[in-house]
């Protein structure tokens, strides 16, 4: 009996065309594949790429050296060495991120009291070597100086969930 | 005892116990921030308020004693909203910087507020702001406006260290913590409030924004300098020690340090560190590998062994040197043929030598000088010599203990001193065999009368007493004292292994030379482990002569020194925090440590330094592979306490023969912050007023004789070598003596810590 069915099933092609009508369904839905880089999807505010350093509206760095981001950070990617600037404010010497070691959690702006170290939108970055990756602390806040307007706003847009 | 509650939880307590001291006991945590066990209640914080039943209002746990049948409640609603309550008024005018605070990570302001207090502040207005304030170099009180007000600092002061440095000035909002006048906090326990401080106020300026509490990995360790053997927790960071707190032992230290042992620490990062060996050729100073430096110093050794004969070489050492460094450099030096090594370089009455029954020690344990209701204290700059033993004496005083004081300066010992007597150097074998003979006639009043009314007496010879010319005499005239009070005597001893270098028998045996010998009767070649001779020894001006016209001067040490002017061998050794090693404390505790870091550079510890030149040169017994086999190829099967013995060798001489000076005899102490080697070179502790240069202290008569002032420079000259310093009068000392200091680089040119000194206008 069974085998009669599967005759009639194939000789009447039922099995082709079911799957016809899926790829057709589809034929003439609409598009859901982003053509990157031609086309990008939305970013959210809260969106955690390229690390940068910001200062104050003055001019002055943010940062005070207080090192949570260095305790937080899980994948020990970040290294600082404190100083006493001349005019007696703790500030850092070094303050290295190697995003080769970095699994962008976060924590790190999540932990910083100052809102200094902070996590940009910005993705499109790379390394020819692996110490392009390294970013020390003039790469980092010259992120910031580049990105401020744009970190600003993301922090004016979070500001509200907190 | 008393059967309290607390959360449910039958206690009993002691009669006059304080709740909180009862909870602590019972392992029930209560909050607190002014109370402290070593201090008086304040009970200003009220963070500690509990609920106790039939009491209308909370209680301060601190301040309430305990009475039978009392029922506490520590995480009541009542308790809880009290405690959260507090905090929220000790936050109101708390900065709350805690992420560039030092103490961030371990505060208890930090802890507390986590674990008692409220979510959130009511407070919105504009906080206090106390100003910073300079009160020296180690206490930093730049941030006073994270002050609490709980006078934990000024408690320290006015019952721990003696003298009330910080104070509390104005009230209510304006309350803030000061100095008086402005003026520094000297005391040589200071950094205690340091560690005292619950809050960020007042930290450690060696260390501030050196490193985060939680980056820093802890090791034990032990002082390496007074004779005490406090515990140390080193702290350190990429190999490099950052900072030095104590380790808790109600037996020593109990939970202070003195400043010496706290802040030394910064000598191991100087400059000046030897970190390459070093041998000398052609005049010219060269950096070799060790293999090189071992072994040329190792055929000069034997050149000499063979030339001039063994006894021609001499060994001295500093007793800041671990036991293992020592035995290993007597065995060394016997293996060679000599009998002349020495430890005891500040000594100049060798007269006991040979006869002493046994190590001589404190004759009692720490703890027993608290518990003392009768002390004489001969020949000792306590405070400077031995910050923690003071405060314990202090403490004894404090519960009425009678002191009494038998030296020739008469600083202030910050505590009330019953007796005291003070003289010139040549008469302190006088005065005590005066106590002796009172002591023998019942004598009713004085140091006599006090003694023997004491039931617990004990009778301590300080530094200034073991360097004396005559301090066989007064060890006799101590003990006899001693019997008849029927009290214990001994020895404040000098550095951290004094005993432990008699243990291991690194003293010259019956036909060796000592140290002051060795140096009288110039050596052919001599072995130094961490002596600076001009400044570590009895005579500096005879060292040096000795040094310099010597064939061959080995020096092992962590420092490059004056020895580049005459030594032929520098080699650098490790310091206590980079080698493994063992302290005999006064007390006859023996104590081992491991290193804390790595050796600098290419520093190696002093015992395998003197274990490969042991090989170098074939002696048998140079095998041990760690520092615990030397350890226990001395101390292994020994009774320690049975080899401690200050049982006196010479008979008292009751016409003590007293030398009479014709000039002026110096009396020379060694400041706190010159000891040692590592300490010397400390910048922090040389910048504090001990660590000033050295002044010419005179009786303000002897003073007008020489038609001098406080504060004329004076030229000082002892044998062929002269110094310039200012001159400064001080009435207690007696006349016919000048008060100068020695191991310090300012007196360096001069004589015998003891010899005769003339003072002139410069």
């Amino acid at each position: 009996m069974k085998k009669i069915i599967d005759f009639f099933k194939s000789f009447l092609l039922l099995e082709l065309l079911k799957g016809m009508s899926v790829t057709g369904k589809y034929f003439f839905a609409r598009h859901v594949t982003v053509e990157y880089p031609e086309e990008k999807t939305p970013q959210s505010f809260r969106f955690r790429g390229l690390h940068a350093q910001r200062r104050y509206a003055n001019g002055e760095e943010r940062c005070i050296a207080c090192k949570l981001c260095e305790a937080v950070c899980p994948a020990l990617a970040i290294k600082i060495e404190v100083a006493e600037r001349a005019d007696g404010s703790r500030r850092t010497t070094q303050y290295d991120i190697d995003l080769v070691k970095c699994i962008f959690c976060g924590f790190c702006e999540e932990s910083c009291p100052v809102d200094a170290i902070v996590e940009t939108r910005v993705f499109e970055y790379h390394g020819e070597n692996r110490g392009d990756l390294y970013y020390t602390k003039a790469m980092l806040l010259a992120n910031g100086d580049r990105l401020e307007t744009q970190i600003a706003l993301d922090r004016a847009a979070d500001a509200k969930y907190r | 005892m008393i059967n309290i509650e607390i959360d449910g939880k039958q206690i009993q307590a002691e009669n006059g116990a304080t709740v909180i001291e009862a909870a602590h006991s019972a392992g029930i945590a209560i909050p607190h921030f002014c109370y402290h066990k070593k201090l008086s209640i304040a009970a200003n914080c009220r963070m500690c308020l509990v609920q106790v039943e039939k009491a209308p209002k909370p209680l301060p746990a601190c301040a309430t004693p305990v009475t039978e049948g009392m029922k506490v409640h520590t995480h009541s609603e009542q308790a809880v909203k009290a405690q959260q309550g507090v905090m929220e008024f000790l936050l109101v005018n708390h900065p709350l910087d805690c992420p560039i605070c030092d103490q961030g990570g371990e505060c208890m302001l930090q802890d507390m507020s986590v674990g008692y207090g409220g979510g959130h502040s009511r407070y919105h207005e504009e906080k206090r702001t106390v100003l910073a304030k300079d009160i020296g170099p180690l206490v930093s009180a730049e941030e006073m406006s994270r002050c609490i007000n709980c006078t934990r600092c000024v408690r320290f002061g006015q019952e721990i260290a003696g003298q009330m440095e910080l104070g509390q000035a104005f009230r209510g909002e304006h309350a803030e913590i000061m100095s008086f006048v402005s003026g520094t906090v000297n005391s040589e326990l200071s950094g205690n409030m340091i560690d005292l401080c619950p809050v960020g106020a007042l930290t450690s300026k060696p260390f501030r924004y050196k490193a985060r509490s939680w980056e820093l990995s802890r090791r034990r360790s032990v002082s390496a300098h007074d004779s005490l053997g406090s515990g140390l927790a080193v702290h350190t960071k990429n190999n490099r020690v950052l900072r030095v707190l104590p380790i808790e032992n109600e037996d020593i230290n109990e939970c202070w340090l003195s400043d010496r042992d706290r802040f030394a620490y910064e000598g191991l990062n100087s400059a000046e560190r030897l970190t390459k060996p070093m041998i000398k050729q052609d005049g010219k100073w060269q950096e070799v590998e060790w293999q090189v430096a071992l072994e040329f110093a190792a055929n000069g050794l034997r050149h000499i062994a063979n030339g001039a004969g063994a006894e021609q070489i001499g060994a001295l050492a500093t007793a800041n040197s671990t036991l293992e460094e020592l035995h290993l450099l007597q065995k060394l030096m016997r293996g060679i043929g000599s009998d002349n090594v020495d430890f005891r370089l500040r000594q100049s009455d060798f007269s006991g030598d040979g006869k002493q029954q046994g190590a001589s020690w404190l004759g009692m344990s720490i703890a027993d000088i608290g518990n003392a209701d009768r002390l004489l204290v001969v020949g000792s700059f306590l405070r400077k010599d031995h910050p923690l033993l003071a405060a314990r004496i202090r403490k004894a005083v404090k519960k009425g203990a009678q002191v009494s004081i038998i030296h020739s300066t008469d600083d202030d010992l910050l505590m009330q001193v019953a007796h005291k007597t003070i003289v010139a150097p040549g008469a302190l074998v006088d005065a005590l065999d005066k106590v002796a003979k009172g002591m023998a006639a019942k004598q009713a009043d004085g140091i006599a009368g006090s003694l023997l009314g004491g039931e617990r007496v004990a009778v301590l010879l300080g530094n200034f007493a073991q360097q004396h010319p005559q301090a066989a005499q007064l060890q006799a005239l101590a003990q006899q004292i001693a019997t008849a009070a029927n009290g214990k005597f001994g020895f404040l001893t000098e550095a951290a292994n004094s005993v432990g270098g008699q243990l291991v028998n690194a003293v010259p045996g019956a036909k060796g030379l000592n140290a002051a010998a060795m140096l009288a009767t110039p050596r052919k070649a001599y072995v130094l482990l961490n002596v600076e001779p001009e400044l570590d020894c009895a005579n500096p001006q005879q060292a040096m002569a000795a040094m310099q016209a010597a064939d061959l001067v080995i020096a092992m040490s962590a420092y490059k020194h004056h020895a580049t002017e005459y030594a032929d061998v520098l080699l650098p050794i490790a310091p206590y925090t980079e080698t493994s090693g063992t302290f005999v404390s006064a007390e006859g505790r023996v104590q081992s440590f491991k290193g804390a870091v790595k050796p600098l550079g290419e520093t190696r510890p002093a015992w395998k330094v003197l274990r490969v030149l042991g090989n170098l040169l074939k002696l048998d017994g140079f095998s041990q592979d760690t520092s615990e086999a030397v350890r226990d190829e001395v101390l292994k099967g020994m009774d320690v306490a049975a080899k401690l013995n200050n049982a006196s060798p010479v008979p008292t001489q009751h016409s003590a023969p007293s030398t009479q000076h014709s000039g002026l005899q110096r009396v020379a102490d060694v400041p706190i912050y010159y000891s040692d080697a590592v300490v010397r070179r400390s910048a922090p502790l040389q910048a504090t007023t001990d660590g000033a240069i050295p002044l010419v202290w005179m009786h303000g008569e002897e003073m007008k004789k020489l038609g001098l002032q406080s504060g004329t420079v004076v030229k000082v000259s002892q044998g062929q070598g002269s110094v310039k310093l200012f001159a400064a009068a001080d009435d207690k000392l007696p006349v016919g003596v000048v008060r100068l200091a020695a191991g310090h680089a300012a007196t360096a040119a001069l004589g015998a810590m003891f010899g005769t000194i003339t003072v002139e206008r410069a």
